[in-house]
């Protein structure tokens, strides 16, 4: 048993490595942000400064951002909830191509699609200075991720039977949506939420060329911080957005554990369909 | 025309070449190193798995800037490892903002997804195939060959492809790295901002859309179903 204690360690120390590949430098900058004078070292001491500085320099980006996220959110539950469920309940030819259509905002760039929408919409001045320009460019970033998390749910139930059940016993389509469906996709629902608020606050790449002077978001903020601020200022403005982004990461995870079976029986296979099991 | 351009131009299809080169490291990397600890970290039970875990996964939410200001804190000007160099007499160390701090910056940004897959992926490996590759007098290297990476195989084209796409297109790192870094993303910036040559600008993302496009598709039809978040 001794060589497999030996590869135990090892796997050990190397998973440890790379953890602290990832961690030491969340820690310095959460501590950067914290010092008086970073290039001296926590014995010059810890302050709040550098963090009442970036709320008085960036602190209309967070609140436009966590704005722009909720704006995002209810668009993409309007558009993509139904749209998955059409999805779900009608499979063919039409469906399929539309699905891949809709995954495209992933594959694309998203300094492609930015510039795309710079160049059709770019001359209609009061829109492209406001922030719905990068809102409509968020909508269309995280609505697929919306769509497959409801989808890979609503696959899972047999929504047909559920259907039929209830419509045997009078309901109609709209009542069927609303107390069959949805509530049966919930967590599905829930995933996509959290997925859509943190890519949405977190967005950069569309974001950059999107945003005017006046409708700079927390990242582009952040961007800008690390460009022209000193290294405590963005230390501090990082450790705000973990502040903000963390309770949503955690969220996710905690929803993703316990991954309860439902009652009904196996999915209906579609092949070439992904499913987000992350 | 924009298109011939892209494609004849020296400049373009050096910088293309760095692009894919990146990529291909990134992936290959992270492939490897999530492999390890991913599947380690799910057939192993010991005190403090799930807040190692936990950890691993902690920058799944970090965007591309952060993820730049991430491997700064670490390499660059005030960094860590500067620090450490320096203070072994070598002198300072500084290589964020260059080629290789620009895939320290992709690994940072891909680790943390590929090792929720892999986990996902090793957690529904059957145990019995290794007991019986075992017992069949298979060493470790052999398991790990003929039965862990095949069992894995889906898992590991579908994040591969994922990382691979993202390392291509990823803008934020990059420009917060270093404007001078020669990749794909920054030179469109560049022909978009500078030059203001939304022709050649739209060319080119046109071409590095049809790359990661054409990348996920294969990637698809290889079996491995496409899983989480890009960019």
């Amino acid at each position: 048993m001794k060589p497999k204690k030996l590869s135990f360690a090892l796997q050990l120390i190397f998973s440890l490595c790379v953890c602290g590949f990832l961690i030491i430098p969340v820690v310095m900058s959460a501590l950067a942000g914290l010092t008086v004078n970073y290039f001296v070292g926590l014995e010059s001491g810890l302050t709040l400064r550098w963090i009442v500085e970036v709320w008085h320099a960036y602190g209309d980006t967070i609140s436009r951002s966590i704005g722009i996220s909720l704006a995002c959110l209810v668009v993409t539950l309007v558009l993509g909830v139904p749209a998955a469920y059409v999805l779900a309940r009608r499979s063919n030819r039409i469906t399929r191509a539309f699905e891949e259509l809709l995954m495209l905002p992933i594959a694309v760039p998203g300094l492609a699609t930015a510039l795309a929408l710079v160049s059709v919409y770019g001359s209609v001045g009061e829109f492209r200075g406001s922030w719905t320009f990068i809102l409509v460019g968020h909508v269309l970033f995280t609505l697929p991720f919306m769509v497959r998390a409801v989808l890979a749910v609503m696959l899972t139930l047999n929504l047909k039977t559920l259907e039929e059940g209830a419509a045997s016993l009078g309901a109609s389509h709209w009542q069927r949506f609303a107390h069959v469906v949805l509530p049966n996709c919930r967590h599905g629902i829930v995933a996509g939420a959290l997925m859509v608020l943190t890519l949405s606050i977190g967005e950069f790449n569309l974001t950059w060329l999107l945003h005017t002077p006046y409708t700079k978001t927390l990242p582009v903020g952040l961007a800008d911080a690390y460009a022209s601020m000193r290294l405590e200022v963005g230390s501090a403005y990082t450790l705000i957005f973990f502040v903000i982004i963390v309770p949503l990461l955690v969220a996710t995870q905690a929803l993703a554990k316990p991954r309860t079976r439902k009652f009904i029986d196996k999915a209906p296979a579609t092949p070439g369909l992904a499913l987000v099991k992350s | 025309m924009a298109y011939v351009e892209v494609l004849t131009n020296a400049h373009y299809l050096e910088s293309m070449m760095a692009t894919l080169l990146v990529a291909v490291a990134t992936t290959v990397a992270t492939l490897v190193i999530s492999g390890i600890s991913g599947v380690f970290l799910q057939r192993n039970d010991f005190p403090g798995r799930s807040l190692l875990t936990s950890l691993l996964t902690l920058p799944l939410a970090f965007p591309g800037v952060v993820v730049g200001f991430m491997i700064i804190m670490l390499a660059g000007r005030q960094g860590l490892v500067g620090q450490i160099t320096e203070a072994l007499g070598a002198g300072k160390l500084v290589f964020a903002y260059s080629m290789f701090g620009l895939f320290l910056g992709y690994l940072y940004f891909s680790i943390p997804r590929t090792i929720v897959t892999i986990m996902a992926a090793a957690e529904k490996m059957d145990p019995r195939l290794e007991e019986a590759a075992r017992s069949l007098g298979a060493g470790n290297w052999r398991v790990v060959r003929d039965v862990i990476i095949p069992a894995l195989k889906p898992a590991l084209i579908s994040s591969g492809a994922i990382c691979f796409a993202t390392a291509v297109s990823a803008f934020g790192t990059a420009f917060t790295l270093a404007t001078r870094i020669n990749v794909m993303p920054m030179v469109i910036y560049t022909e978009f901002t500078l030059s203001a040559n939304m022709a050649m600008a739209a060319a080119l993302s046109f071409f590095l859309g049809a790359v990661t496009w054409l990348v996920l598709a294969v990637a698809r039809s290889a079996g491995g179903g496409t899983v989480a978040a890009a960019g």
